[in-house]
């Protein structure tokens, strides 16, 4: 089974953050909640492998509100 | 309504009021599509059955109207399947809207080469009257009209049903009940029964409207339109120039407004413009569930369709999978009802079509969290997937506006017998034991489709010189019988030879010359062999009706 990679894997981390932020320019919440939906859509297809995504999720889930409900994957 | 009217059927005293009549194999309680389909199936199997309905007429509005490619399959061993067609509209292409932009086409037709399309429209009501005039051809089925069942007493070896007439109140007594009285079936209730599950906070508006228009026949889907701003809509062509359209309306609606034509006419002129020339035949309002009972089989009471299992509409899974129940039903009640089976054969009806059930609840769930998003994030990623389909391939496959009615491939059911070794690895997976067998044009005595020889009883479906004359002799005088029915190859005695007139069943079976496919009377494939072996059939007979 592949493993989320959450070691430094971006060449240039400023820039990417910096790009992330100015994606977002001129939006209003609902707007940037769009595009970041967006965003996760189109990486996600693009990672492909139902395994990665799934670790990745619960690794954006950690430590944020309560566990979630056990719900069918 | 202007392109339908209700048959009324007699109602007619029955015998057991005057005298008390004796036990009757199978009591069927509803006459809608599923305690139907049913009953045709027992009454030409020649096995006794009364049909128990409420009413005296079949279905008012439209209802269901989307008939799948399997429920037609089945339809056509039950001897109707060829109207419901001739009457219905075939379509293949569904349509996606977000706003005003066409983001995503599908097209259902899966290949050429088979008998019945991907799906059929037809109203209700249509169904039900085809069902009830072949019903009327049955010896064997008795309908009995005006008859409301009000009591339901199981014993060890039966069921005594209570049933109230225009006349007065009698009591039927069966071997076995078959329930079909729909999604809040009184008999379930009066058992105490549950179906448990999801109940969806949405409202629907159906409208069928009279309309002569030249809009293709096609499904069309819309999220957000401009002409119903933040909620869904659907368009779908009926016989006779009906249209039926869906609204979706939210949970805040109040349905006794919603139904009044003065509510109604704003919403329809807004789709469909001032100079569409329509009139409103049906309309109703209506929330959905998701939800099952636990086990269909409750000792001598069996429940099917609506009764044991509700979706919500998108996706066409109800009347299509209650069909589908009766398919799976009826064979093994007739083989316990002959004492060629064990009681414990009806467990498996329970196995496989919940099964079957919690398939159709999964797909009809995951639509309606598509349609009905039930928080802010759900709809973000809803607008999200569809904002992305126009343009990237891969949006499209997320959209969720119903994912259609499919029969459940029974890849678990204990009546399978298991490939042996690697006979069949590495070829299509299509006809693995479970599948319901595939069509395929062949010419024979017995019409030009292949679905046409299968099923009733156990076939044997052979390709090339499979099995020979001793074989075919053999399974005929079996205490199960099975009849052979023979793909190219030489005539033999006692066996139904076709002809591949394409090849494609030879491919949609990843046949070699020698390969022997046994199905099911209901046309499911539960074993299958590279070589014929006479023992091994008779097993697998055996493991399929639980005679081992």
């Amino acid at each position: 089974m592949a493993a989320l990679n959450t070691e430094p894997n971006l060449p240039s981390p400023d820039d990417f953050y910096e790009r992330l932020i100015a994606t977002h320019r001129g939006l209003s919440d609902d707007e940037s909640a769009l595009v970041n939906a967006k965003l996760v859509l189109l990486l996600a297809n693009h990672i492909g492998d139902a395994a990665v995504l799934a670790q990745a999720m619960a690794a954006a889930r950690e430590g944020v509100g309560t566990e979630p409900r056990g719900e069918a994957p | 309504m202007k392109t339908y009217r209700n048959p009324v059927y007699a109602y007619q005293r029955p015998p057991e009021l005057d005298a008390p009549g004796g036990r009757r194999p199978v009591v069927i309680v509803g006459a809608g599509p599923v305690g139907l389909a049913a009953a045709i199936d027992f009454g030409q199997r020649g096995i006794p059955v009364v049909v128990v309905d409420d009413d005296r007429t079949v279905s008012v509005g439209s209802r269901a109207i989307c008939y799948a490619k399997r429920a037609l399959e089945i339809l056509d061993r039950l001897g109707c399947g060829q109207r419901v067609v001739d009457k219905g509209i075939g379509w293949n292409v569904g349509k996606v809207f977000f706003r005003d932009e066409l983001v995503y086409r599908f097209d259902l037709l899966p290949e050429p080469g088979h008998r019945r399309p991907a799906f059929v429209n037809l109203q209700q009501y249509w169904f039900e009257e085809f069902l009830v005039d072949r019903v009327h051809e049955l010896a064997a089925v008795e309908l009995r009209w005006e008859s409301k069942v009000v009591g339901v007493a199981p014993r060890a070896d039966g069921v005594d049903v209570r049933v109230a007439t225009p006349d007065g109140e009698y009591t039927l007594a069966c071997e076995w009940l078959v329930v079909c009285d729909g999604s809040k079936s009184p008999v379930r209730q009066m058992l105490g029964l549950e179906a448990e599950g999801q109940v969806f906070r949405d409202r629907f508006l159906i409208a069928d409207i009279h309309m002569k228009s030249d809009f293709p026949t096609e499904r069309w889907f819309w999220f957000d339109p401009p002409f119903h701003p933040n909620q869904s809509a659907l368009l779908h062509r009926q016989a006779d120039d009906v249209w039926r359209i869906d609204f979706q309306l939210g949970w805040e609606a109040d349905p006794d407004e919603e139904r009044k034509p003065e509510r109604i006419l704003p919403r329809l002129r807004a789709m469909l413009g001032d100079k569409a020339d329509f009139d409103i035949e049906w309309a109703s309002v209506y929330t959905f569930q998701c939800r099952r009972m636990q086990r269909f089989r409750h000792d001598r009471v069996i429940f099917a369709g609506d009764a044991a299992h509700v979706v919500s509409p998108f996706g066409a899974r109800g009347a299509n999978s209650g069909i589908q129940d009766t398919d799976n039903l009826v064979w093994k009640l007739e083989l316990v009802l002959a004492g060629r089976a064990p009681d414990r054969l009806l467990d498996t009806y329970d196995v496989e079509r919940t099964y079957a059930a919690d398939e159709n609840i999964l797909n009809s769930t995951r639509s309606t969290d598509f349609i009905t998003p039930k928080s802010r994030v759900s709809r973000t990623f809803r607008d999200a997937v569809l904002s992305l389909a126009k343009t990237h391939a891969f949006a499209r496959r997320l959209v969720n506006s119903g994912r259609l009615s499919v029969p459940a491939i029974l890849v678990a059911s204990p009546l399978n017998t298991p490939d042996r070794d690697s006979d069949f690895a590495g070829g299509p997976a299509a006809m693995i034991p479970g599948a319901p067998a595939a069509d395929a044009p062949v010419a024979g005595p017995a019409g030009d489709w292949l679905l046409g020889y299968l099923g009733g009883g156990f076939t044997l479906l052979g390709f090339g010189d499979a099995v020979g004359p001793f074989g075919v002799g053999a399974l005929s005088r079996e205490r199960i019988p099975c009849k052979v029915v023979q793909v190219g190859g030489k005539a033999t005695a006692g066996a139904t030879a076709v002809e591949d007139v394409q090849g494609l069943a030879v491919r949609r079976y990843d046949a070699r010359s020698g390969t022997v496919y046994l199905l099911r009377p209901d046309q499911h494939v539960c074993a299958r062999w590279r070589e014929f072996d006479l023992p091994s059939v008779r097993a697998a007979i055996a493991r399929a009706t639980c005679n081992h």
